[in-house]
């Protein structure tokens, strides 16, 4: 079954940003500059945070609203093709959770993969890969 | 090395430019942090400066590690300090470190004096001079952070620095708040940023560091994540924070109780960490790149005074130092009175620790006879009342005439003033912090050089010297805090925080290094933390410190520590040695 990364608990985040430290890892880099995951309060600290990530939606407005075909459905969430892509942020404007995230260097989106890093440095099971199901 | 941590953010507030050095000399010498810090302030803090003068710099340095490793989260800010004169130092956490470094800057310095109230609002890289002239003067520095929070961008990586009204009035213990619940807590830089008209510092960096060596990278960032998260000190830190010392502190009876007259209360106190966390904590908080969240928030829920059924729900940070010097130190009994304590201190932006050590010293002069209603303005200071503190520190923030205008600069003013020094409990000006574990803690707040417990944490060496059932001489009691203060000099340059440090050894940091481009070998990083540490005590002494006649708080000698009383000659031989090690076989760094 192809999994998909799930936020489980946002209660339970203490925005430490392990996951989006480890997002930009993956490509061998530190930083946040290329990392597909972030948290962002929720009005203050004291009020908690959101976990702002692709979902994964099974009919993607990212990929629909892309004029030049740069962002494909994959089997679970979608992926970039970075040189079709002209920078344009229509794709930005499309997810309603602001889950496409933007690489300021080097003007493309930074979309979720579900590879499921992060949630393995996330120390508060806030974050975790699930099987996606049949809907 | 990344080249982008050489670079140096320079902000003259006068004439309102800002510009970028590059500094690879520093950087290569010291790596960052308290190492780099300590070369800009030599460099740029005039001799004899006015702290609270355009001439005195403000320099925040962040080091190699931040953001990169678990717990290499902290910032060191240095400036010349308005409560001691010399030597401020003062590190925090929350997400200042990531966003200075991730905005593409090692350090950043801001000098002169704006002659309106501005705010700095730095983003891609870019520095604005922004009005705050409406900012001036708001009650909280919470509403502060709340009204940048919606108007400044960078949301998610960013961090609010702000002043409350104790900074804008220059009382000399002002903290800079950041985030809300972190600090720049200790000697004054709140006052210092008063004083250049500067009441707020917004920084958002979402930037690239390059790795020279990924696999390696990863491998010993797994390696050190695992360790963070799955040892004994990080889970106790983790459940119920830095409060979990009150409950051994007390048994052991360290805990110092109404201004030091006692060390423990008949029964123990309501604000043990265990009942905090059971009766209100209400969320956990990290600092970014720690996995621990360390941070506790209670829920403090108050009855409207009139009406029934309606609630003010405030949430207040508590760690075990504000616990002490709100609580114990006052006499306080209730947990909710601690919190509300703690809560005043955080609207108006003054350093917990110094303001409780102050109220003590108000209350005991008080009910000495040394002060009267006339100077303390009708008010009764009492053991445990609450509500008459919370009426005090209101009016120490305003610096309220000239009794509260005295308070606003410490106990050591107070007494200079009032008399009663035999209980002002002060060391080189700095007030004392919640450990009377023995002559180890009374070493480290004499002879380190924030004059915090964190320098070279003389307390635990207490402790273990006590469990062990081993009596140090003087010169190896010197010898070891001089140890531990030089390698927390490496730490405070990585920058990690100090709670790492049975995961940070040196091995560990070298590897750590190493990874990033930055070789250095152990016995390297061992030299350079001595180098930083006298260069530190060189800037003391430049500006008038002398640790051979620090006084010494009577009471601190009177009131038993749990290895019974400390010897004066004892704390005065083992300060000649630490003496001698600062110094140095050259003289002076």
């Amino acid at each position: 079954m192809p999994k998909r990364l799930a936020v489980v608990d946002s209660g339970r985040c203490v925005d430490c940003l392990l996951c989006a430290l480890a997002c930009s890892r993956r490509f061998g880099e530190g930083g946040l500059a290329r990392s597909a995951i972030a948290v962002r309060s929720v009005g203050g600290v004291e009020n908690g945070f959101v976990v702002i990530v692709c979902r994964a939606c099974p009919d993607p407005p990212c990929a629909a609203s892309c004029p030049v075909g740069a962002i494909t459905k994959a089997t679970v969430g979608v992926r970039v093709l970075p040189d079709r892509c002209i920078g344009c942020r229509t794709c930005v404007l499309s997810c309603p959770f602001g889950a496409v995230h933007w690489d300021e260097e080097n003007n493309k989106p930074v979309i979720c993969v579900h590879c499921g890093l992060c949630a393995s440095f996330c120390p508060h099971g806030v974050i975790a890969l699930e099987e996606v199901g049949g809907g | 090395m990344d080249r982008l941590l050489a670079r140096v953010l320079r902000v003259d507030l006068t004439r309102k430019r800002s510009w970028v050095e590059e500094r690879p000399d520093l950087f290569e010498k010291g790596l960052g942090g308290a190492g780099v810090a300590i070369e800009l302030l030599h460099e740029l803090c005039p001799k004899d400066a006015d702290p609270l003068g355009p001439e005195n710099p403000i320099v925040l340095a962040v080091g190699p590690l931040n953001p990169l490793f678990p717990l290499a989260s902290k910032a060191v800010a240095m400036f010349k300090s308005p409560h001691t004169g010399n030597l401020g130092e003062s590190h925090c956490g929350g997400r200042v470190a990531l966003a200075l470094r991730l905005a593409g800057f090692g350090a950043l310095v801001i000098q002169g004096r704006s002659e309106v109230p501005v705010y700095l609002s730095i983003h891609r890289g870019r520095v604005n001079f922004r009005d705050a002239r409406a900012l001036w003067g708001l009650s909280s520095s919470l509403t502060v952070g709340r009204v940048l929070r919606e108007i400044e961008p960078g949301a998610g990586a960013r961090t609010i620095l702000r002043i409350g009204r104790a900074g804008e009035r220059l009382v000399t213990y002002a903290t800079v708040v950041a985030e809300t619940y972190r600090h720049f807590g200790r000697l004054g830089l709140g006052a210092v940023f008063g004083s250049k008209n500067l009441k707020a510092l917004v920084i958002s960096g979402m930037g690239t560091v390059p790795i020279p060596d990924p696999p390696r990278y990863q491998k010993l960032y797994r390696e050190l994540w695992e360790r963070a998260t799955r040892s004994e000190l990080m889970r106790k830190y983790h459940d119920l924070g830095t409060a979990q010392n009150i409950r051994p502190l007390h048994q052991l009876g360290a805990l110092p109780v109404r201004n030091l007259l006692a060390t423990r209360y008949p029964a123990e106190p309501r604000f043990t960490g265990e009942r905090l966390a059971e009766e209100f904590l209400g969320r956990r908080l990290a600092c970014s790149a720690c996995p621990v969240a360390c941070i506790h928030l209670a829920i403090l829920r108050e009855p409207h005074p009139q009406e029934p059924y309606f609630y003010k729900t405030t949430f207040v940070s508590y760690d075990h130092e504000p616990l002490y010097a709100l609580g114990s130190l006052l006499g306080m009994e209730r947990a909710e009175d601690v919190l509300k304590l703690i809560d005043a201190v955080e609207v108006f932006g003054m350093d917990a620790i110094t303001t409780g050590v102050v109220l003590a010293w108000a209350t005991e002069a008080f009910l000495r006879g040394l002060v009267t209603e006339r100077e303390t303005g009708g008010l009764k200071p009492e053991w445990g009342r609450a509500e008459v503190y919370l009426e005090m520190i209101r009016r120490i923030a305003q610096r309220e005439g000239e009794f509260y205008a005295v308070l606003g600069r410490g106990v050591r003013a107070a007494a200079e003033r009032y008399g009663g020094e035999e209980f002002a409990l002060h060391f080189g000006g700095n007030e004392m912090p919640g450990y009377h574990t023995g002559p180890g803690a009374l070493l480290t707040y004499l002879s380190g050089s924030r004059h915090s417990h964190l320098d070279s944490a003389g307390y635990a060496l207490d402790q273990e010297a006590l469990a062990r059932g081993e009596k140090l001489t003087p010169a190896e009691l010197a010898q070891r805090l001089f140890q531990e203060e030089a390698r927390r000099q490496v730490l405070s340059s990585l920058v990690v925080c100090f709670f790492a440090r049975g995961i940070y050894d040196l091995p560990t940091c070298s590897a750590a290094l190493g990874t990033l481009g930055v070789p250095r070998s152990p016995e390297e990083l061992e030299a350079l933390g001595v180098r930083i540490l006298r260069r530190k005590y060189a800037f003391k002494t430049r500006e008038g410190f002398r640790l051979e006649e620090l006084p010494i708080p009577k009471r601190a000698l009177e009131a038993p520590t749990p290895a019974g009383p400390v010897e004066e000659g004892f704390l005065r031989e083992a300060l000649a040695e630490l003496r001698r090690l600062l110094e140095g076989e050259d003289g002076l760094a």
